[in-house]
């Protein structure tokens, strides 16, 4: 038997983090430098370098705010200092956060220097550590939380045991009336199928086969000769998958048996109700994952068969595996251990009990072994490239 | 009895290898995980831990069956018992 409630902190919008972070959150590149050394004078705040957010536009560009201000909104944050270049990019963060209703501020750099916005933001990010340091967990129904999936470095343990391992604990998550996501476009492929049968109507199945043609037309527009030298990756194949098909089958055994598929979001949407959702998204997992944390997931569940050993720095990564050498060469990476299962000691219900109480100790603050490793892989999509 | 190779169901032409070490020439027991019933194979290769052993002779042109469901096709002829991988089967798409 699993609890049903779990210690959150419940957010002035009404949704709930498992983490409590204050994040320095950069608009652009060129305002790492400022963020970096903001988070190093305010101990316990955590700055997101990236590469991105100068001369981005359209699409991309809208990409890149839904992004950042996903990521600012995410209830896993408590409040945020934005710094970017110029004010008025930087203000259109802090606005979009503030919509939450959550302590946030921004400083830009031009006509001020590194070194005044440094020491103006690093007031503000005490003021809110202090703040922040004092908020308390309470009591939440296991339905506040949002919980997100995508696997890495799979191979066929991870469709044999681990996936669906997840698919079992989301079968149950569903149940509890939570919301889910899996996104991973192209890895659907060979299992596309699969997906738009499980979609709960004809709405849903049209905005699915638009976003996976829309993925398929990309790899045709800039493939040199096909995707069998990325898709499946090297350590796919290192572990024994052949082909873009087997990966897929693989893949789709995470979503489980029980929940229909409520709707389709494009990159760093939100979902607007529970259920089990559908992000159109990179198979790259800090990419994916980091779109998950824009898009308001508190809890991430990984299987990883090779050993992919991502994290992020929001989003608590949950990693799974069945690979039995994997998990004996790379135990300091593996939260919940399912290679039982390969050996006939574990069944897939006791599997997937296993990772539903992993994710209420996460959700209830035990560190995963992504964070206490310091994996904080934060890398935004791209669309394509600057003006 | 221990497992050393998983089918995900009746029907499929693959297996998978899931203990370390086995080398050609070893009689392998498998586990039909669907239908929980239980196979004996020869390997002939030595074939590393996640990767498949084929369970029917195989040729160019026909299509691998995982799942319950086409995974791919075979470029180049496959015994029962043998390493099938991206040696010898390839994908249909893209």
């Amino acid at each position: 038997m699993t609890a049903n409630t779990f210690l959150g902190y419940r957010r002035e919008n009404g949704r709930v983090g498992v983490r409590n972070h204050v994040v320095i959150l950069p608009l652009d590149d060129l305002s790492n430098a400022a963020s970096e050394a903001v988070a190093n004078n305010v101990k316990g705040t955590l700055a997101l370098p990236h590469p991105c957010g100068r001369l981005q536009f359209g699409e991309d560009l809208d990409l890149h705010f839904r992004t950042l201000i996903g990521v600012g909104s995410n209830p896993n944050v408590a409040a945020v200092v934005v710094i970017g270049i110029e004010p008025q990019w930087t203000n259109r963060i802090v606005e979009g956060i503030a919509k939450t209703g959550k302590p946030v501020a921004g400083f830009s750099i031009e006509q001020n220097g590194d070194h005044n916005t440094i020491c103006n933001a690093s007031r503000k990010a005490k003021e809110f550590m202090h703040w922040a340091t004092e908020l308390q967990r309470v009591e939440c129904p296991v339905s506040d939380l949002w919980v997100s999936t995508k696997c890495g470095e799979s191979d066929t343990t991870s469709g044999i045991a681990s996936n669906p391992t997840v698919g079992n604990a989301f079968d149950k998550l569903y149940e509890q009336g939570c919301t889910l996501l899996f996104g991973e476009t192209t890895e659907l492929t060979g299992g596309e199928h699969l997906v738009l049968e499980r979609c709960a109507n004809d709405e849903v199945r049209k905005q699915f086969q638009f976003f996976f043609d829309r993925y398929a037309k990309l790899v045709d527009d800039h493939k040199t000769s096909d995707l069998s030298d990325s898709q499946p990756t090297k350590g796919n194949i290192e572990g024994g998958l052949t082909t873009i098909e087997e990966k897929a089958l693989g893949n789709i055994q995470k979503i489980g048996r029980k929940a229909p598929v409520v709707g389709c979001l494009d990159k760093a949407e939100a979902p607007t109700g529970p259920g089990l959702w559908f992000m159109d998204s990179s198979s790259a997992a800090a990419e994916m994952v980091t779109l998950c944390a824009a898009a308001g997931f508190v809890v991430h569940l990984f299987p990883t068969g090779q050993g992919n050993v991502i994290g992020n720095p929001i989003l608590p990564v949950v990693k799974l595996c069945a690979n039995p050498r994997t998990v004996r060469t790379m135990s300091e990476h593996i939260d919940v251990d399912v290679s039982g299962i390969l050996r006939k000691e574990l069944t897939m219900d006791g599997a997937g009990d296993k990772l539903v109480e992993m994710a209420i100790r996460t959700a209830n603050g035990r560190n995963t072994a992504a964070e206490v490793l310091g994996h904080r892989e934060f890398v935004l999509t791209r669309l394509y490239e600057s003006a | 009895m221990s497992i050393q190779f998983l089918v995900h169901e009746d029907g499929d032409s693959v297996g998978v290898v899931v203990v370390e070490g086995v080398k050609a020439g070893q009689d392998l027991t498998g586990w039909v995980m669907a239908e929980d019933r239980t196979i004996t194979f020869k390997v002939l290769n030595d074939i590393p831990i996640g990767h498949k052993l084929a369970l029917k002779n195989l040729s160019a042109g026909d299509t691998v069956i995982k799942y319950g469901t086409d995974i791919g096709k075979v470029v180049a002829p496959i015994k029962q018992g043998e390493h099938l991988h991206v040696h010898n089967v390839k994908t249909k798409r893209w």
